[in-house]
């Protein structure tokens, strides 16, 4: 924090009463002393490997894993490469983390409102909610849940079956699910209704703001995002079978499978992350100031449409940077799924690295994947916090 | 959202009572409007729904007694005796069975120096001191082989004793680390703001379980040969890594709200970099983030419970070495709620204490 003090003629002399030249000096220092303790770990490390006889390198991604993984989002099977294990490990991060994200924050809005309702009863419930919530470590819950859930089950054979081709036991929770070439079709009509909403969306908009008529969006998107891939796939004329779950031996096959071990860590990640945007969404809608409210009630509206037309665009510029970093920790505390045996990222690395040895590639690669992860949410939520601020004259 | 009306009328009537009838309170609280008496019955529906089946379970029907599994099972609520017949080996892991004295007197120093920090008075000079007594005289009780103490190897520590000496001791040397930090994040010479700013977000952008496997997989090869660190202290580095980026975060925000005025005024006195730091800017920016530091500590608490994945018996990994027990098979659940009642108190207490002192120590303007 020093304010250059000095007069001109004094910052061209070499002198150690010159501040520039102090500030150059210890920078010196400080790089060479992070570089020669840079140098001093990788030297050790060369040595230390080298007597160990571990080849350094990524040549091992190409190698054939040999190990099966629980469950997959894409084609994996023992006899493919690390590279596709870890693949996979990743996927199964990203699944945790956006299923994870999405659900959080709904559960977390939805109780942050609570916490400020004019019902007593909601009001109480919901902050001892989130006291108890947030003040339980994660990894307490996720056994907790984990538990729960594979010894409160029953085991394959005694499955409890509430609806036919419903199944759920300690090897998760299994539905039919549809399966053939109708399925892309269907879901090329689902991406088509939502481009279609989101173009009416605008047109609404610019009508409303033109002749102040007010569009039924809501119903009408419901039923296109409904009606459009149906339509899509009666059109397209293929077929769309039903996949259910039979008993074979000690385990279903065929269906969708939701596995305790995701089960539990979807539950622990949004009961215990919705508890802090709870608290993130509460005080963003108290900082906007009451005479907003008041306003809103001058003009005739609502309190739902006061706290969505004009709280909750300004309750969201203070709510973005914390909201955030709750998306980050769920983003990395998805990693605690290794502690459940849910084959993520960092469980597969840890299988791959007790096979190879290759300890140092394995920990860079978690790294690696984790800052990516992080650097693109916050590159995104930075772009959307810029769109949401305010715009001033 | 204030909801009792409170306009005051003339003068001399004075302010209206705000004492409601039960029959207004409830109109005014629970059944205002249809959504919200929507929103009581289905709230009530649900808490009749558990809480008298909890209550049913974890009192009623629960057992405090019961010398074997099957007895205790038999009365088909919670079975506490477990919890009692285990608590030594939750609380203390696989410390020695006759030393235990040892860890529970610790556990007792911890808490104590925990409690006197929160009071103002002790935020002086003194408060270093007292840390630095106190968390010597707890290594000395932990390791013993002085006084007539017996020697114990740190991997036979556990439970909730290491809980507390893992985040004790990770803020501790995690504060002066990210002290520093802050103050290179804020620095004008931009080869040393590089050095801090890469270290912060390299570590806030990965997450603690990757640093705990690196440091127990990694540090080996990073040391020379011979040189041999046990797994309990490189779990203990990597915590205070990981603690020193946050708080370099938090000390930062501090850092920023000092108005510019205070480095020209300390400026003109004619102190230097150092002394401008210890006694102008440090003392009014740490006061500012003492709350969120709080918060980075109860964070912290519960954080420790992660060194699970590297097999430490902190207090998580010693209650569930005790569901491990043959005998005693299937009491999960019980296990569960009495350790998550233990972080409970300590992490409520604390983010209490943090939100008074937030009152307490706001100056601004408050509606």
């Amino acid at each position: 924090m020093t304010t250059p003090i000095s007069s001109a003629p004094q910052a061209r002399r070499l002198s150690w009463n010159n501040p520039g030249v102090r500030a150059i000096f210890y920078q010196v220092i400080a790089l060479c002393a992070v570089g020669a303790a840079v140098w001093f770990l990788v030297h050790n490390t060369l040595y230390n490997l080298s007597v160990r006889n571990i080849a350094s390198g990524f040549d091992f991604l190409s190698r054939e894993a040999g190990f099966a993984i629980g469950e997959s989002l894409i084609e994996y099977g023992p006899a493919d490469n690390y590279a596709r294990a870890l693949t996979v490990g990743l996927v199964n991060t990203l699944r945790c983390a956006v299923i994870g994200i999405v659900c959080a924050t709904i559960l977390g809005t939805i109780i942050g409102i609570a916490r400020l309702s004019k019902n007593w009863l909601i009001q109480k419930l919901a902050s001892v909610y989130v006291e108890v919530m947030r003040n339980i470590p994660l990894l307490l819950q996720l056994f907790f849940w984990y538990a729960i859930i594979s010894e409160t089950t029953p085991g394959p054979r005694q499955a409890l079956n509430p609806l036919p081709g419903v199944f759920l036991s300690n090897r998760g929770f299994k539905t039919p699910w549809v399966t053939g070439e109708g399925l892309s079709w269907l879901f090329g009509g689902f991406v088509c209704a939502i481009v279609v909403v989101i173009l009416l969306a605008r047109w609404a908009r610019k009508r409303q703001e033109a002749t102040g008529q007010i569009f039924p969006l809501w119903r009408v998107a419901t039923a296109l995002l409904l009606v459009l891939p149906a339509a899509v796939w009666l059109v397209s004329g293929t077929s769309l079978s039903l996949d259910m779950p039979v008993l074979k031996g000690f385990n279903f096959a065929g269906g969708l499978t939701l596995s305790p071990e995701f089960a539990a860590l979807i539950i622990g990640l949004v009961v215990y992350t919705s508890a802090f945007i709870a608290e993130v969404v509460r005080s963003g809608i108290q900082s906007v100031s009451h005479g907003q409210w008041e306003a809103a009630g001058a003009l005739g509206l609502k309190n739902s449409l006061a706290l969505r037309l004009i709280v909750l665009p300004q309750a969201l510029r203070v709510m973005i940077p914390p909201m955030t970093s709750q998306y980050l920790n769920i983003t990395k505390n998805s990693s605690l799924a290794v502690a459940i045996g849910y084959p993520d990222i960092v469980s597969v690395v840890n299988t791959t690295l007790n096979q190879t040895g290759q300890a140092i590639e394995g920990i860079m690669i978690i790294m690696a994947a984790y800052l990516s992860v992080s650097i693109s949410i916050s590159i995104f939520m930075n772009w959307y916090n810029k769109r949401i601020a305010l715009v001033e004259r | 959202m204030s909801s009792v009306n409170t306009t005051s009328t003339a003068e001399n009537e004075g302010a209206p009572s705000k004492r409601l009838s039960v029959w207004a309170w409830l109109r005014t609280h629970l059944f205002s409007s249809p959504l919200n008496s929507l929103l009581t019955i289905l709230s009530v529906w649900l808490l009749l729904a558990i809480v008298p089946a909890l209550i049913e379970w974890s009192v009623i029907r629960s057992n405090f007694s019961a010398s074997t599994a099957q007895e205790c099972r038999s009365t088909g609520g919670a079975c506490w005796a477990f919890i009692i017949e285990k608590h030594r080996l939750i609380l203390f892991g696989l410390y020695p069975y006759d030393e235990q004295w040892r860890p529970l007197i610790a556990t007792g120093i911890l808490l104590g120096t925990i409690i006197l920090s929160g009071f103002r008075r002790f935020w002086n000079f003194w408060l270093v001191v007292i840390w630095t007594v106190a968390l010597i005289a707890v290594a000395i009780l932990m390791w013993g082989g002085v006084f007539g103490m017996k020697f114990v190897e740190n991997n036979l520590w556990g439970g909730l004793p290491l809980t507390l000496i893992l985040s004790t001791f990770g803020i501790a040397f995690a504060f002066p680390i990210g002290v520093v930090l802050a103050l290179g994040r804020r620095s004008n010479m931009p080869a040393i703001k590089a050095i801090c700013v890469v270290y912060i977000e390299l570590i806030r952008g990965v997450p603690l379980i990757s640093l705990l496997f690196m440091s127990s997989v990694m540090l080996p090869l990073f040391l020379p040969e011979g040189m041999n660190i046990d797994k309990l202290l490189r779990a203990q580095i990597a915590i205070v890594m990981f603690a020193a980026a946050y708080i370099a975060e938090t000390v930062r925000g501090g850092l920023q709200a000092i108005p510019k005025g205070q480095f020209e005024g300390a400026d003109s006195l004619g102190l230097n970099y150092w002394q401008q730091m210890r006694l102008i800017v440090l003392p009014q920016a740490l006061k500012i983030v003492i709350p969120p530091l709080v918060g980075i500590f109860i964070a912290m608490f519960k954080d420790t419970s992660l060194v699970v994945v590297i097999g430490i018996f902190d207090l998580t990994q010693s209650g569930k070495a005790a569901l491990t027990d043959q005998t005693w098979r299937g009491f999960s659940a019980e296990l569960y709620f009495f350790i998550a009642l233990i972080y409970f108190v300590f992490c409520f207490s604390m983010s209490k204490y943090s939100q008074s002192l937030e009152k307490r120590l706001a100056t601004g303007y408050q509606r």
